[in-house]
């Protein structure tokens, strides 16, 4: 045990903690401050909103506070002239299965490259990561030129396959923290106990990552309706998705009322509105990404 | 090869698991891509290089990268820095974190049309802002908000920011809170803990959600025709694009455009990704690692 | 906050929980305790006995829910941690990822507003005093789980605090390592005479380190008192049963007389020594295997007749269990050679057998 003993009259006294009371009203004032600015932002999004639902159950409206007269009449126009029926089946379609094929590449891609290291990883991973970084009309107009090359331009599988391209990549950037998380061990002591690859994989790892599987189902789900740029270079007349649907209604021949778009755009919103509730019941926004540290309540 | 008998059967099978998604991806992307790459060499006329000659004069063209970059880069700042103190004030798990993190996220839902129609009921002349204004005499005159620059804007603000405050809301949580616990005890008040502790490792994390949102807000195209000046304050480059494809029917020309547009983008992220790998050795000045 | 101080005061301390259902607890009850000026303090229990929230509650952490904390005539408890100037070693040493070793010692000085040229210098007192002089520049990842217990440790001296803070230190780290290091934060004590509340589990951490012991249990304190004390003397069953009194018979009272209680059974007799009041018809007898003897000559009293059932070797002596007649088993440590099976007579001195009142339920 080495005491080198330096003079005390060498290091310079430690200042003592502040204690100055200042912070706390600017801390407060800048809580005010965030305050104000998340009501100002949801306050107008839901006028917005307030404001396009009014509009779908007016009969006229023209500058006033609230329009003159409502009638619900515009939802069954707008269902029966844009056949939304056929249009919503079309989205359901496309949707589950572009957040099925997701998944099942998705999630054994994830799991190679959390447990793996090979070599070309990081080319793989670049391969995975470009067509989030790209935009989608970049490779869409092309894709959609080979589509229709291959003939499946306009059809839904060629919908389907489109949407794929972003949803892959997502599935797998979610996962791949989720799948890191889990103990190796786990596999190893399911080996040990006479599980092959796959069996693990079913016994083990999916009722494990089922919190993340849900989460990057939802999300790719509430992406893909959304996602219009794909759909639009790709699609037929019979393989619009809603989002699409709706873009054309607004520009359709003939003079459109404002308030039948309206009501299609309120029904769209009601569809990925019940989407998103169900995951936030079941998924907390923050598993996105990593293990949530909770405070200390522990003894 | 002697080497390979040391790796067993299920380490290789493992790898394999890529090979599906690897596969889908080389067929339906970076086929597509070089084909498009290729495309925007063959012009209908003139040498390889005519499509971006006359992209970049024509008087139609070239200016939309500058106006995609306006809209987009703004943009893609307010969503991001307003979404950080937001993200971090509700770090804590609580009911609040969970009610508040669900009404932000609500405009995901919307869609472009749906905002775009709503801020043009809402923010347009007769719309509701206006006459709110008008009666309690906070502006007098018409605001000019939609048709133009700032609706494009406010409806990408509207629709990235939910996404942006998820994605840097889930990097917050995942920094362990007992490092902000150990700077408290060694006299680091909020805003130093924050500083020191949460900034230097959400960086990494922040030039990655400002890629995202910037590749989202730069692919602009539907609120750009509805809420924009299509003609011209808020002709984007994916307009450009579109009406070279499906107006002019020139898809070489309209592969060039998304060549371009694509790489104007690549450009900007790789410059941001450098960017984060400065911020993260700075607080390690000194060492070697 | 000053350097030194003559003594820190918790005063009821309370801090209740909202536990699962809704209902209410106190995950610490009513905690007082005085710590003066370079004292040594244990808090030992099992996990949930609330001694990690008392630790947060002192650093200020956790708000109370009742009570008062004093630095000598200074009210802290309603100070955040920031403005209480104490040093804190967390359980998992909560270094700083991104900052090499000599930014994460000096952080609390740079926090104080110190020049960068002033803190190197006690930076590098902080390194010597902990043996890791060269180690200024690698980052935490790259570091031993050992080396970053003492980064985490000179963190927490660097800025000469009155009070030092450790929350179950050594429970990260191997056994050698943990005796090792278990000497160091002994000898870093002496050297700077620094008051230090110290959390664990371990009562041989505890036993060695402690200039006085607090047991608790269920978020109550069950005793304070020095280590000697609480090793020989435990004030009730649960701190008997938690250092190491292993034995714990539940037998019928036959009589009592100046403190000392007679207990029969049919397969054995004892005379022992009142701890606490005795309720009822039954106590509960503690007694440490180290001071069960296998007799090897006739005694007076406190003899019991057992059969050997196994011997577990332990170099210098070994861990002997016996069964009793009526199916009572008792460990006892011991240097005579005996083997499975064997009748034996096994005796223990009446001062070390300590009465307790019964806990319902014999064994």
């Amino acid at each position: 045990m080495d005491q080198i003993i330096i003079p005390r009259e060498r290091l310079v006294a430690i200042p003592a903690v502040r204690t100055r009371t200042g912070n706390a009203w600017a801390l407060r004032a800048w809580r005010a401050l965030l305050a104000g600015v998340i009501t100002l932002f949801l306050v107008n999004v839901g006028l917005m909103i307030a404001a396009v639902a009014t509009n779908s159950f007016a009969s006229r409206w023209l500058g006033t506070w609230l329009p003159q007269g409502w009638t619900p009449s515009w939802y069954v126009d707008a269902w029966k002239e844009f056949q939304l029926a056929s249009i919503l089946w079309v989205t359901v379609e496309v949707v589950l299965a572009v957040v099925l094929l997701a998944l099942l590449i998705g999630v054994p891609a994830a799991y190679a490259l959390a447990r793996r290291d090979f070599p070309g990883k990081r080319a793989v991973l670049l391969l995975f990561l470009l067509p989030l970084m790209v935009p989608p009309i970049t490779y869409g107009i092309p894709l959609a030129t080979v589509l229709y090359q291959t003939g499946l331009g306009g059809t839904l599988a060629g919908v389907i396959l489109a949407n794929l391209i972003p949803a892959a990549p997502f599935v797998i950037l979610v996962m791949t923290p989720f799948i890191e998380q889990i103990d190796p061990n786990l596999e190893s002591a399911a080996r040990v106990f006479g599980a092959n690859t796959w069996r693990m994989f079913v016994h083990v790892l999916v009722p494990l990552l089922a919190p993340g599987i849900l989460a990057a189902s939802l999300l790719v789900l509430v992406r893909t309706i959304a996602l219009f740029e794909l759909t639009f270079l790709t699609a037929g007349p019979d393989s619009q998705t809603l989002v699409v649907a709706l873009y054309y209604a607004v520009f359709a021949a003939g003079v459109r009322a404002p308030q039948s778009v309206d009501a299609m755009a309120m029904i769209y919103m009601a569809v990925t509105l019940v989407w998103l509730l169900i995951a936030l019941r079941f998924v907390n926004p923050t598993q996105l990404v990593s293990r949530v540290k909770e405070h200390p309540q522990t003894a | 090869m002697a080497a390979a008998t040391l790796r067993s059967a299920g380490f290789d099978r493992a790898v394999l698991l890529v090979v599906p998604a690897a596969a889908f991806m080389l067929l339906l992307f970076v086929y597509p891509f070089i084909y498009g790459l290729v495309l925007s060499f063959e012009p209908k006329t003139g040498g390889a290089l005519a499509n971006y000659h006359k992209f970049f004069t024509t008087s139609n063209l070239w200016p939309t990268i500058g106006t995609t970059l306006k809209l987009a880069v703004p943009a893609t700042i307010i969503n991001v820095f307003i979404a950080v103190p937001i993200a971090y004030r509700m770090r804590v798990r609580s009911r609040w974190q969970r009610i508040a993190t669900a009404l932000l996220v609500v405009p995901i839902t919307l869609g472009t049309v749906l905002i775009a129609e709503g801020m043009l009921t809402y923010f347009g002349p007769r719309g509701w802002l206006a006459q709110f204004l008008q009666v309690t005499h906070l502006y007098d005159g018409s605001i000019r908000l939609t048709h133009n620059y700032w609706g494009v804007l406010i409806s990408l603000v509207v629709s990235g920011f939910p996404f942006t405050f998820l994605l840097i809301l889930s990097y917050i949580t995942g920094i362990d809170p007992v490092l902000a616990r150990a700077a408290a005890t060694l006299g680091a008040d909020p805003k130093a803990q924050f500083r020191h502790i949460y900034l230097p490792l959400l960086a990494p994390g922040l030039a990655m959600c400002f890629c995202l949102a910037f590749v989202q807000a730069f692919s602009v195209f539907p609120s750009a025709v509805l809420l924009g000046a299509p003609a011209g304050p808020t002709r984007v480059i994916s307009i450009a694009a579109y009406e070279a494809a499906f107006e002019q029917y020139d898809y070489s020309l309209a592969s060039a455009i998304a060549m371009i547009m694509g790489f104007v983008q690549l450009l900007i992220v790789a410059f941001v990704l450098s960017l984060r790998g400065w911020f993260y050795k700075g607080p390690v000045t000194g060492g070697k690692g | 906050m000053k350097h030194d101080f003559s003594e820190l005061r918790l005063d009821r301390v309370t801090r209740r929980f909202a536990g699962a259902g809704g209902n209410a607890f106190n995950a610490l009850n009513e905690l007082s305790l005085t710590v003066r000026r370079g004292e040594f303090i244990a808090l030992l229990g099992p996990s949930g006995c609330g001694k990690s929230t008392a630790l947060n509650c002192i650093a200020g952490l956790l708000p109370l829910s009742s009570g008062t904390i004093g630095l000598d005539d200074t009210r802290i408890d309603t100070l955040p941690p920031e403005r209480r100037g104490f040093g804190m070693v967390f359980q998992n040493y909560a270094l700083f990822p991104h900052m090499s070793v000599a930014k994460n010692i000096g952080f609390g000085l740079r926090m104080r507003g110190m020049p960068q040229a002033d803190v190197a210098p006690r930076v590098a007192k902080a390194l010597r005093l902990v043996q890791l002089t060269g180690q200024e520049h690698k980052l935490p990842g790259q570091l031993s789980g050992g080396q970053q217990q003492r980064v985490a440790i000179a963190r927490a001296i660097v800025i000469e605090p009155p009070l030092i803070l450790m929350d179950e230190p050594l429970s990260n780290l191997d056994a050698k390592l943990r005796l090792e290091t278990r000497s160091e934060i002994l000898r870093i004590h002496r050297e700077l005479g620094r008051a230090t509340i110290y959390v664990t589990h371990d009562q041989d951490e505890a036993l060695s380190l402690a200039d006085r012991i607090v047991v608790m249990k269920d978020g109550v304190v069950q005793q304070i008192g020095t280590p000697e004390e609480v090793y020989a003397q435990p004030a009730n069953i649960h701190v008997a049963r938690f250092m190491g009194y292993r034995n714990v018979v539940d037998l019928p009272i036959a009589g009592e007389r100046d403190g000392h209680v007679t207990l029969e059974a049919p397969d054995m007799k004892l005379v022992g020594v009142r701890k606490l009041p005795l309720d009822g018809k039954r106590a509960a007898v503690a007694m440490r295997p180290e001071e069960i003897a296998i007799a090897t000559e006739p005694a007076a009293s406190n003899v019991i007749a057992a059969r050997v059932d196994h011997v577990e070797y332990g170099g210098r002596d070994s861990l002997v269990e016996v069964v009793t007649a009526g199916g009572k088993r008792l460990h006892l440590r011991s240097s005579t050679k005996v083997a499975a099976g064997a009748n034996v007579y096994v005796h223990v001195p009446p001062e070390r057998v300590l009465v307790y009142p019964s806990e319902g339920g014999g064994i």
